[in-house]
């Protein structure tokens, strides 16, 4: 093996031009392939990120519906044996009872979650619809009563705050951080006082510590943060009065499955991520599935590359190929020798393309690229995954010894008897 | 004559071409060749030397008859197994020299021992620069296959044949490209294996005055080896 691998490397050497440019053929299409794909998937991650960070994995919470089996209807409801007929409902708009939009038991079911090994994260919620009272007009609002240090940990709260401390309010009591849109109508600056009424007539005056800005405009006028414990004191509620539980998982995929059962378990509303987002998926993988295409297209057209250079190479090294059969070389070894000429070619490529696409991907990651919808994004985002560069070596090869297989294939069957009785 | 001491044996090797008509071009041909006999095939234009000899050197395996090399029956070996053969026992010197001109002299000489495989490298190396200098091209070695004479590359495309001691050594017209000085060198080259090596010679050749200093010559007419 080792002498083959010498005599494929010497005859490399002898045609080192067109060597090169079908190494250069690999190359360009593995760092078109890797920059590609690192940069694809980075916007993907980026745009997905916009809603998925935000967005818990699953949401309990309870919703104030009218009992879906009324009194009437479970009276006599599998009394047919008995001779009487089911009761006919015939009341027509149901109210709701009256009852308070909380979970009931919250403490006891975050405890539950917690110890749940599929859970990563629990962090409770308490929203508040208010009217900020700006001179003599009301702005609608929601108050976002939350777990500072949980939202930070595992839902990037910081990523979205463009000015002031997220530890300003988790410490400071009566503080408020404001929708940037919200907070532009308003005219509140930093430190200012807005006063707040609920939707029971309390107010209560909270100091802005900070703006936050998702990327979405309509809710950045609209949603706004507080410590959990200020809403629940601006509702006059007690400590244990949480309107949702927020849960984050260790595998998403486990969302669906999980709502349902922890919904049927606790008698609560949930809704899953997939549920709720079903269509940032469905973007993100038309994305890779283009970028995929691209890149295999462009490694196949360096396939052909190589494919014809060694052909090439075959017919001028035909003399070459007809003694080494006739000085005891065998067919098998002939075909070793091409192909490995084949993948020689293929891995310099392959290394090439792997230092040009990793510059590639740094040099888009350099260039500056500001948006609104992320505060803490400067440039353009990529994805430095290893998978990528692993899919593009293992193609590279692989095409790489289609392509020398047929040629050294040929290389094996030629007759040396021909070759050289034709001199 | 003792059978163990034949190095090459056919045994009524027909051939055809069938390519644009059907054409014999061996018809029965039966000969032997002894250990240490340096033979020559002879004959006009066209009749079946150059075909025979390609038989005899297990490269054309498309014929009807037997041969065997060195009591080895060849008709059914595989590929592989021929392969083996013609590395170990067979070696070639043809026409044109056939060298690889990407590699030194040195190397090309090197290649089939290397292939071989039972010497380490440096004993290979040895070797080749042992013969080398037997044909007085010890200097060249380290050159490169195309920068030398004509003459020198037909000595190293003998050196090349030899690397592996093999039972015969084939040659087609090995002769035919060089003037008379280096035809007689070579001669004289093939006429030292045989006797000091005790190596079998068979060669094709229409060079009558080659032909007449060896051991015995076949000839060949229209097909047939001529009694």
């Amino acid at each position: 093996m080792r002498l083959l691998s010498t005599i494929a490397f010497t005859l490399l050497r002898a045609k080192l031009r067109q060597s090169i440019v079908a190494a250069v053929g690999v190359m360009f299409s593995i760092a078109m392939f890797v920059t590609l794909l690192g940069f694809m998937n980075g916007l993907n991650q980026l745009l997905d990120g916009l809603i998925l960070n935000r967005t818990p994995h699953i949401r309990l919470y309870n919703e104030l519906r009218a009992s879906a089996e009324q009194p009437i209807q479970l009276a006599y409801a599998d009394s047919t044996t008995a001779g009487k007929a089911p009761m006919h409902h015939f009341i027509h708009s149901v109210k709701p009872k009256d009852d308070l939009p909380r979970l009931r038991n919250a403490t006891a079911i975050m405890d539950v979650l917690k110890k749940d090994s599929r859970v990563l994260a629990v962090s409770p919620r308490l929203v508040a619809q208010v009217l900020f009272n700006v001179g003599t007009t009301d702005l609608t609002g929601q108050v976002n009563g939350i777990d500072i240090m949980q939202e930070v940990r595992y839902y990037m709260f910081q990523d979205y705050m463009v000015a002031g401390d997220p530890y300003d309010l988790a410490n400071g009591n009566n503080t408020i951080v404001l929708g940037k849109g919200l907070a532009d109508l308003m005219e509140a600056k930093i430190g200012d006082l807005v006063q707040v009424t609920t939707a029971t007539g309390d107010r209560t005056m909270l100091r802005v510590v900070g703006y936050f800005q998702s990327g979405i405009a309509d809710y950045d006028k609209v949603q706004c943060y507080a410590n959990i414990k200020t809403v629940q004191k601006l509702l006059a509620r007690p400590a244990s009065y949480y309107t949702d539980i927020n849960v984050k998982l260790n595998d998403l995929e486990e969302a669906p499955v999980m709502a349902k059962e922890l919904a049927a378990r606790f008698g609560v509303q949930a809704t899953d991520i997939q549920m709720a987002n079903a269509q940032y998926e469905t973007g993100s993988d038309v994305r890779n599935i283009i970028s995929y295409a691209v890149g295999i297209v462009l490694l196949i057209v360096a396939g052909f590359g190589i494919y014809n250079i060694l052909n090439m190479m075959i017919y001028e090294k035909l003399d070459a190929i007809a003694i080494l059969k006739a000085t005891g070389f065998s067919g098998s070894d002939v075909r070793r020798i091409f192909l490995l000429l084949s993948v020689i070619i293929g891995i310099a490529g392959a290394l090439g393309g792997l230092v040009v696409g990793v510059t590639l991907q740094h040099i888009i990651d350099n260039i500056p690229f500001v948006t609104a919808a992320l505060p803490s994004v400067t440039t353009f985002p990529v994805d430095y995954s290893i998978r990528y560069y692993v899919i593009a070596v293992t193609f590279a090869l692989a095409t790489t010894w289609v392509a020398g297989w047929f040629p050294a294939r040929k290389a094996s069957q030629v007759d040396p008897v021909e070759i050289i009785r034709g001199k | 004559m003792n059978t163990s001491e034949l190095v090459l044996e056919v045994e009524k090797v027909n051939k055809s071409f069938h390519d644009p008509v059907t054409i014999q071009v061996l018809k029965d041909v039966d000969m032997q060749v002894a250990r240490g006999e340096f033979v020559s095939i002879t004959g006009k234009s066209g009749c079946g030397k150059s075909t025979l000899l390609y038989i005899l050197s297990t490269m054309d395996t498309d014929y009807e008859g037997e041969l065997k090399i060195d009591g080895e029956p060849t008709r059914k070996a595989s590929r592989t197994r021929l392969a083996r053969i013609r590395n170990e026992k067979i070696g070639f010197v043809f026409q044109f020299h056939y060298l690889l001109t990407e590699f030194s002299v040195l190397h090309n000489v090197m290649l089939p021992g290397l292939k071989l495989g039972l010497k380490s490298r440096e004993e290979v190396e040895h070797r080749a620069m042992v013969l080398l200098g037997d044909l007085g091209i010890a200097d060249q070695a380290l050159k490169g296959a195309n920068q030398i004479s004509g003459g020198q590359k037909q000595r190293v495309a003998i050196a090349r044949s030899m690397i592996n001691d093999p039972l015969i050594i084939m040659g087609d017209e090995p002769t035919g490209n060089l003037d008379s000085r280096n035809s007689g060198i070579v001669f004289d080259i093939f006429r030292k294996i045989a006797d000091e090596h005790k190596r079998s010679l068979l060669i094709v050749t229409h060079d009558q005055d080659f032909a007449a200093r060896t051991d015995r010559i076949i000839e060949m007419d229209d097909g047939r080896v001529v009694p």
